[in-house]
C-alpha cells in the first residue's frame, strides 16, 4: 500500500493524464467489441489476442527498419482480412447458436493465437520504439511521452472516421440495419452473411490499430491478450451497447482507475484489480437489474 | 439392467483397486485422471444440469490447493518461514505429522470453498448466461493474479507442498495419492449419482430449461442454484487439495488458478463427454486425458495449439458430446427413460 498519490498532487495529475490517454485506447478496442456484440450477438474472447497480434505487426515493421507508426495503416489492413478469415472458418458456425458456444469457441481461438504468437515471436516482452520524445508539463513534474499523445490522437481519429462511415456509407447502413433486426434486414435484401463478415473484419481492424498503438506506447507480450478482452467487455457493459460517448467515458474512467490501482496497490495487483472490478461491476449490475425487476412486478 | 449395472460398477471398482499394481508406471497419470473426472463431473452439476456455464470452478480448485498445503505446513511449522525458504528442507514432516496435516488440510480445503461459494453465490448466480460465464472467468483470473501477490503463500515464486515422508517404500507416495484420489472419485460418483436420482436434479434441470418458469412454479431457484454451486465447490476444493500434494509445487497462475489449462479442461471434458449426463463427463475426461497425454508427449510445445483447435472443433462440430451422439444413435439403450405412466399421459394429451 502506498498513499504517495494523495500527498503529492503532481502524481495524481500524472496518473489521471496517463489513465485518460490509456483509456482512449481501451475505448477503441471496446468500440469493436460493442460493434460485433451488437450486430452478431457474439462475445469475442479472442479480442485481446487480435490486439496483441496487431501490436506484433507494428513491432515487426520496427524490426525491419520501418517506423512503427506506419503500423497504424498496415495492421488494420492485414487484420481485416484475418478477421474475415476467422469469421469464415469459425464464427459463422456459431453466430446463431447458444452464447456460451461462441464464448467457448473464441476462447479456443484465443488459446490458439496465444500459442502461435508465442512460437512466432517468442515469449519476451517487447515494444516498438517510436523515438517521439517526451513532453514535460508543470515544471517537469509531469512526464508525458509524445507517443501516448500520438496514440490517443490516432485512436480518436479512427473512431471518428468509423462513426462517420457507419452513418454515411451503404455498408454502414446495412450493418446498423442488421444490428436492429437481422431477419427484417434479410427480407429487405441485405446480405447478412456479408455484413457479419465485414463487421468481424472491421472489429479485427480496430483491434489491429489499437494493437499497433499499444506496441508503440506500452509493451506487448503473447499472453497479455485476456486483460484487454476483459477491459473491453467491462467498458461495453458499463456504457451499454450503441452508446459511443458512454464507451469513450467509461474507457477513460477505466484507464484512470487502473493507473490509481497501480500507484496505490502496486503493479503486481494491477491486472487482478481489473478482473475484480469486472466482478464488482457485474454484481452491482445484477442487483440494480433485480431491483428494477421487482419494481416491474 | 440393474444386474448389468452391478457388474459394471464392481468391474470398475476392481479395476480401480488393482490398477496401480497392474500399471505401476502410470500411477501419477491415473491419479490425475481421477482428479480430472472429479472436476468434470462436478462442473457438470452446475454447467450441464443447471445450465450455468462457469469458467470459475478453478477458483475453488486453486483455493483448495492453497488451503490444504497451508494447513498441512501451518499446523506444525511457521508458514512464512516455510515459504521463504522456498522448499529447502529446513523443516521435515514426520509421517504422522504429514498424514495428520493432510487429513485436516483436505477437510479445510473442502469446507472453506463450499462456504465461499455459498457466500458469493447470491451475488454471482443472479447473473444470467454469458454475464455469468465472463464473471466467473474474471473471478478465476483475479484469484490467480491476487494470490500471486501475497507473500505468505509464496507470491510469485511458488509454494512447495510438504514432501512425502519416508515410510520405507519408494512406491508408497504414488500409491497413497492414487488411492486418495480414487476414493475421492468414488465418493464423488456416489454423491452425484444419488443427487441425480432425487427431485433436486429435476429442479436443476427446470432451472436450465426455463428459469423464470421454474420460479413461477414456486421453486426457490436461487436457493437451489447456490446449493448446486456449493456441491461443485466442495468437490473442486477436495480435488485441488489432492492435486496440490500430487504435483508437489503450487504456483499461483500455472498450477493453482490455471484458468487457461484446468479451468478450460473441466468445461471441455464435460462437453466432450456430453453435458447433462452422469457418464458423459467421466467418458469425456478419460478420452481427453489419454488424448492430452499423448499430445503432450509427442508434440511437446504444440500442445496449446492442439488444445485451441480441439476446443473449436469440439464446440462447433460436437457440442452434444459422446453421450449425446450415442443417445441419438441408440435411443433405446441410452435415451432418457420415460415412465410408462408418463408416456400414457402424454399419449392421452395428444
Amino acid at each position: 500500500m502506498d498513499f504517495m498519490v494523495f500527498q503529492y498532487p503532481m502524481i495524481t495529475v500524472q496518473a489521471c493524464l496517463d489513465g485518460i490517454l490509456l483509456g482512449i485506447l481501451f475505448a477503441l478496442i471496446a468500440y469493436g467489441m460493442a460493434l460485433q456484440w451488437g450486430v452478431m450477438n457474439i462475445i469475442n474472447i479472442a479480442q485481446g489476442d487480435l490486439v496483441i497480434l496487431g501490436g506484433y505487426i507494428a513491432y515487426f515493421m520496427y524490426l525491419y527498419g520501418i517506423h512503427p507508426a506506419w503500423g497504424v495503416i498496415v495492421a488494420p489492413v492485414i487484420m481485416y482480412f484475418l478477421g474475415v478469415l476467422i469469421y469464415k472458418l469459425v464464427i459463422n458456425k456459431v453466430v446463431d447458436r447458444d452464447l456460451f458456444i461462441s464464448i467457448l469457441a473464441t476462447f479456443g481461438i484465443s488459446i490458439l493465437f496465444m500459442q502461435l504468437m508465442n512460437f512466432a515471436f517468442g515469449a519476451d516482452v517487447v515494444l516498438a520504439n517510436s523515438d517521439y520524445g517526451t513532453t514535460m508539463l508543470f515544471n517537469n513534474n509531469v512526464v508525458l511521452p509524445n507517443s501516448k499523445l500520438f496514440s490517443a490522437f490516432i485512436s480518436i481519429l479512427f473512431a471518428i472516421c468509423l462513426v462517420i462511415y457507419m452513418k454515411k456509407s451503404k455498408l454502414g447502413r446495412a450493418i446498423r440495419a442488421t444490428a436492429q433486426n437481422a431477419r427484417a434486414a434479410k427480407i429487405l435484401g441485405v446480405d447478412t452473411e456479408k455484413v457479419y463478415a465485414a463487421t468481424f473484419g472491421i472489429n479485427a481492424a480496430l483491434c489491429g490499430v489499437a494493437g499497433a498503438l499499444i506496441s508503440i506506447t506500452f509493451t506487448i507480450h503473447p499472453y497479455m491478450g485476456l486483460p484487454y478482452t476483459i477491459r473491453s467487455f467491462m467498458i461495453v457493459i458499463v456504457a451499454g451497447l450503441g452508446n459511443l460517448p458512454g464507451v469513450a467515458m467509461s474507457g477513460m474512467g477505466l484507464g484512470v482507475f487502473e493507473e490509481f490501482a497501480d500507484y496505490i496497490l502496486g503493479t503486481e495487483f494491477r491486472i487482478g484489480s481489473v478482473f475484480l472490478l469486472l466482478v464488482l461491476i457485474l454484481v452491482y449490475r445484477r442487483f440494480k437489474l433485480s431491483r428494477k425487476r421487482e419494481y416491474l412486478k | 439392467m440393474n444386474k448389468n449395472n452391478l457388474i459394471l460398477y464392481s468391474g470398475i471398482l476392481i479395476f480401480g483397486l488393482i490398477a496401480p499394481f497392474l500399471f505401476p508406471a502410470f500411477k501419477v497419470q491415473l491419479s490425475i485422471l481421477c482428479v480430472l473426472i472429479v472436476l468434470a463431473t462436478t462442473w457438470n452439476i452446475q454447467g450441464g444440469e443447471m445450465g450455468y456455464n462457469s469458467f470459475g470452478n478453478i477458483l475453488f480448485y486453486g483455493l483448495g490447493m492453497y488451503l490444504c498445503a497451508s494447513v498441512q505446513v501451518g499446523m506444525f511449522f511457521p508458514l512464512a518461514e516455510w515459504t521463504e525458504s522456498g522448499g529447502e528442507k529446513t523443516f521435515v514432516h514426520t509421517p504422522t505429522q504429514f498424514f495428520q496435516g493432510m487429513a485436516v488440510g483436505l477437510v479445510v480445503a473442502a469446507i472453506v470453498p463450499t462456504i465461499i461459494a455459498g457466500l458469493i453465490g447470491y451475488s454471482i448466480l443472479g447473473l444470467r448466461g454469458h454475464y455469468f460465464a465472463i464473471c466467473t472467468l474474471g473471478l478465476g483470473v483475479a484469484a490467480g493474479e491476487i494470490s500471486g501477490g501475497i507473500e505468505i503463500i509464496g507470491a510469485g515464486q511458488g509454494f512447495t507442498t510438504p514432501p512425502f515422508p519416508d515410510v520405507g517404500s519408494l512406491e508408497a507416495r504414488g500409491e497413497f495419492f492414487y488411492f486418495l484420489s480414487f476414493f475421492t472419485l468414488i465418493l464423488t460418483f456416489i454423491a452425484v449419482r444419488s443427487i441425480y436420482s432425487t427431485r433436486f436434479k429435476l429442479i436443476l434441470n427446470a432451472i436450465r430449461d426455463n428459469e423464470d418458469k421454474a420460479e413461477a412454479m414456486g421453486i426457490e431457484t436461487m436457493k437451489y442454484k447456490i446449493i448446486g454451486w456449493m456441491i461443485s465447490a466442495f468437490f473442486c476444493g477436495l480435488a485441488g487439495g489432492i492435486m496440490g500434494g500430487l504435483v508437489g509445487y503450487i504456483d499461483s497462475t500455472d498450477v493453482a488458478f490455471d484458468g487457461r489449462e484446468m479451468g478450460v479442461f473441466m468445461v471441455l471434458m464435460a462437453i466432450l463427454g456430453g453435458k447433462g449426463t452422469l457418464w458423459g463427463p467421466i467418458i469425456g475426461a478419460t478420452i481427453f486425458h489419454i488424448f492430452k497425454e499423448g499430445f503432450w508427449t509427442f508434440f511437446l510445445g504444440w500442445q496449446y495449439v492442439a488444445l485451441g483447435v480441439l476446443i473449436v472443433v469440439i464446440v462447433i462440430y460436437f457440442p452434444e458430446g459422446i453421450m449425446g451422439w450415442l443417445r441419438e444413435k441408440y435411443p433405446e439403450r441410452f435415451g432418457e427413460v420415460v415412465d410408462e405412466k408418463d408416456r400414457k399421459a402424454q399419449v392421452e394429451l395428444k
